[in-house]
């Protein structure tokens, strides 16, 4: 699953050939993230966020088993030991720190990531399927994010838990006895914080399981690149080791330096002060947030506020409630479809001049949507949350469908190296001739498909 | 043609007119927001002469402001207010020793029991124990009064916006209502056992004003002036708060000159690793 000119692990030494024969793990290791992936030599930052991302889940899962070790999941005490971390646990503030504004960075990374994707079409043929593993990822990575807040047993958390579990209660005729089960009980109890802690601990490795999936689906076109150009031949791509460790090695230094100065020096500044406060079910704060990296979709939920009815007659046809939590669902799961939606046979934003000015308005949207999400629920908000409710669909649904039939793509370079050098001696000659046995392209730009 | 061009535009100007007639409420709650009846009284919070010791990447606990606090803490406060999370064994932090530690412990009287009949006693303190609380429970706290619960302390400048310039400022709020306010909103006033207090988020406070000029004696003779008193407990309650806070900040100088000296040599050994690989466009 690699392209021709790929390096191939020689073993060095008796005891790597030994290896080799009976679990080629070290060969598995170098094909995927070492020397032998070949990887197009045009990256930019952009392309970072990935080993940004797998970097910061494994962080999540260091710092949260240690913090499990001194972690109670008992509504009596589960505050207190979050305190007992904070004060007697030798650096447990580092690791709750860590672990709470790593779940910040996470979703940073990440958020970057989709939106990389966007921009370049990474979503497109032949990579769809790493797409739709990305989708699932951020689905669970929400999911345990969520779950994860509640543990502290904050007001944030219970209140928190107590809204999005009641999101449940919204779906007709199962909604109440499906809530009631999920939770355990009415309210948020010690059920639920047993139950969300179990989840909490195994979903990550869920994760990285399908993390493995989306990076084995990757290996197989192999990654995208700035140009939307597919890889054509050996001269395109520099082998990932040195040239994309050393280059995620510098930058994943920077970020790290970004997040020290995060969790040293103001590791509150994400977070609510509520959440300091031990949940109480009878006190409710003013103001129900989740934590920042779910306003947007928090907007999309409260921005429905009048029942779907037929007019002139009073009959509620669908309940504000049910259509918030239908929306919100509806916001992550529209991109699944969204290989299917933007048919432009050019993947990079660079080469899309009509597409490019509706990406930046969809930039501005999210922004919108992630500033609305955690304003209180008064006007001017509401409204301004519903009409960038309506413009996030109206983007994936009419946009990009239309945008991708009427554009005039700009003329594209050859290939990737032609994009970088300026020139490339084989343009203008026939596309090499696919070698035989392999299977015939049907990448958009006529590119080669890597060997089997 | 012009036809279908002439529906576009009409089109559009609908959805224009629909827009702007759905944001005028909004623009209007926007421009002229709905105030609540004791809007004008509230005032930002404010912090001390120079800030707290303990504030900025460089701060540090001064310890002797912060046995000052502990001192009105323990002679003020902890009549309503509990320190749950907090074991006189910290105390050690504030620059007690660890016989003065046991001596401030045996000062205290906490819940025990019995060693013979095991019925509940109260005895002396030891290191180990933590802060008892004043109230027997919930119930009794709300009775002494006035139908609210003394927050417990031990986490109250994490556990408010902005909270240790609010504390700071909390205490030092009970003053004379402005009569410019009070002619803004006519219709504001402190029902009887309630405190005018401009820093409290509806003004009105259940807490009677506590730190009264001279209330404590300073052991080390600072004049206990409110402003000094305020400063004095909202450090301890900081500390109280967050006794990790001057490692933290110290630990976090380490980790990010040792990144930051990382970061740059893995700049200079990405620009090696990829130097005649990107030739300028030309």
């Amino acid at each position: 699953m690699s392209f021709a000119w790929a390096n191939q692990y020689e073993p060095k030494n008796d005891f790597t050939k030994w290896i080799d024969e009976k679990l080629p793990l070290p060969r598995l290791v170098y094909s995927a993230i070492g020397a032998g992936y070949p990887v197009p030599r045009n990256l930019n930052y952009m392309w970072n966020f990935g080993v940004l991302a797998g970097f910061f889940l494994v962080f999540q899962i260091i710092t949260g088993v240690v913090l499990a070790m001194h972690y109670a999941a008992n509504t009596e005490v589960a505050f207190g030991q979050i305190e007992h971390i904070m004060r007697d646990v030798n650096y447990g503030w580092l690791m709750k720190y860590g672990h709470a504004n790593g779940a910040s960075f996470f979703f940073m990374v990440i958020y970057l990531h989709i939106f990389r994707g966007f921009f370049y079409s990474s979503y497109k043929a032949p990579r769809e399927m790493i797409w739709l593993l990305g989708v699932v990822i951020f689905l669970l990575m929400m999911a345990t994010a969520f779950m994860g807040y509640v543990l502290p047993w904050g007001q944030m958390s219970f209140w928190g838990a107590k809204v999005i579990t009641g999101l449940f209660g919204a779906i007709p005729f199962i909604g109440e006895p499906l809530q009631v089960w999920l939770v355990g009980g009415y309210a948020p109890n010690d059920s639920t914080l047993n139950r969300f802690f179990s989840l909490h601990f195994l979903l990550p490795f869920v994760i990285l399981g399908v993390v493995i999936l989306h990076i084995w689906a990757l290996h197989i076109p192999g990654s995208s690149n700035p140009s939307g150009v597919e890889v054509k031949k050996e001269s395109d791509t520099v082998p990932f080791h040195p040239y994309y460790t050393a280059k995620d090695g510098w930058f994943l230094g920077l970020i790290l330096t970004f997040f020290a100065a995060i969790v040293f020096f103001g590791p509150n500044l994400l977070g609510h002060p509520d959440n300091w406060v031990e949940a109480n079910p009878l006190s409710t704060p003013a103001l129900i947030v989740p934590e920042w990296y779910f306003y947007p979709f928090y907007a999309i939920l409260r921005a429905f506020t009048g029942d779907l009815t037929i007019p002139f007659t009073g009959i509620v046809l669908i309940e504000a409630k049910l259509l918030g939590v239908i929306a919100m669902f509806a916001s992550i799961l529209v991109w699944f479809f969204l290989p299917w939606l933007d048919k432009s046979p050019v993947r990079s934003g660079s080469y899309r001049p009509l597409f490019r000015v509706f990406f930046w308005i969809f930039v501005v949207c999210m922004a919108g949507l992630f500033y609305l999400g955690g304003a209180k629920p008064e006007e001017p908000f509401i409204v301004l949350s519903q009409i960038f409710t309506a413009y996030y669909f109206l983007h994936f649904l009419v946009i990009l469908p239309i945008v991708s039939q009427i554009e005039i793509p700009k003329p594209m370079p050859f290939s990737i190296t032609e994009a970088v050098l300026g020139k490339d001696d084989d343009a203008g000659s026939p596309p090499t001739p696919p070698a035989a046995g392999k299977h015939d392209s049907d990448a958009p730009d006529g590119a080669l498909q890597p060997a089997e | 043609m012009t036809i279908r061009l002439g529906g576009i535009i009409f089109g559009l100007g609908l959805t224009a007119v629909l827009l702007l007639w759905s944001l005028l409420p909004g623009a209007l709650n926007f421009a002229f927001p709905e105030k609540p009846d004791y809007y004008a009284f509230q005032e930002e919070n404010i912090s001390p002469e120079g800030g707290f010791s303990f504030e900025g990447p460089m701060g540090n606990w001064d310890t002797q402001q912060l046995q000052r606090g502990y001192q009105v803490y323990k002679e003020v406060c902890s009549a309503c207010h509990s320190l749950q999370y907090v074991a006189f064994r910290n105390l050690e932090d504030l620059g007690y020793s660890e016989a003065e530690v046991r001596a401030e412990a045996a000062s205290w009287m906490v819940p025990g029991i019995d060693g013979k009949d095991g019925s509940a006693i109260e005895r002396p303190g030891i290191p180990t124990d933590y802060f008892p609380a004043p109230y027997a429970n919930d119930v009794e706290a709300r009775a002494f009064n006035n139908n609210a619960i003394p927050p417990d302390l031990s986490l109250i400048t994490k556990a408010r916006k902005d909270g240790v310039h609010y504390v700071y400022s909390l205490m030092q709020g009970y003053n004379e209502p402005d009569p410019e306010d009070v002619a803004k909103s006519p219709e504001f006033e402190t029902p009887p056992g309630l405190y005018f207090n401009e820093y409290f988020y509806n003004i009105n406070i259940a807490m009677p004003p506590q730190l009264l000029p001279d209330i404590v004696t300073y052991a080390d003779g600072t004049e206990a002036t409110t402003e000094q008193m305020s400063a004095d407990v909202t450090a301890f309650l900081t500390w109280a708060g967050e006794p990790s806070l001057i490692q933290r900040k110290q630990t976090g100088f380490f980790v990010i000159a040792f990144l930051l000296f990382a970061t740059g040599l893995g700049f200079l050994s990405y620009k090696s690793v990829w130097a005649g690989m990107k030739p300028k466009k030309k």
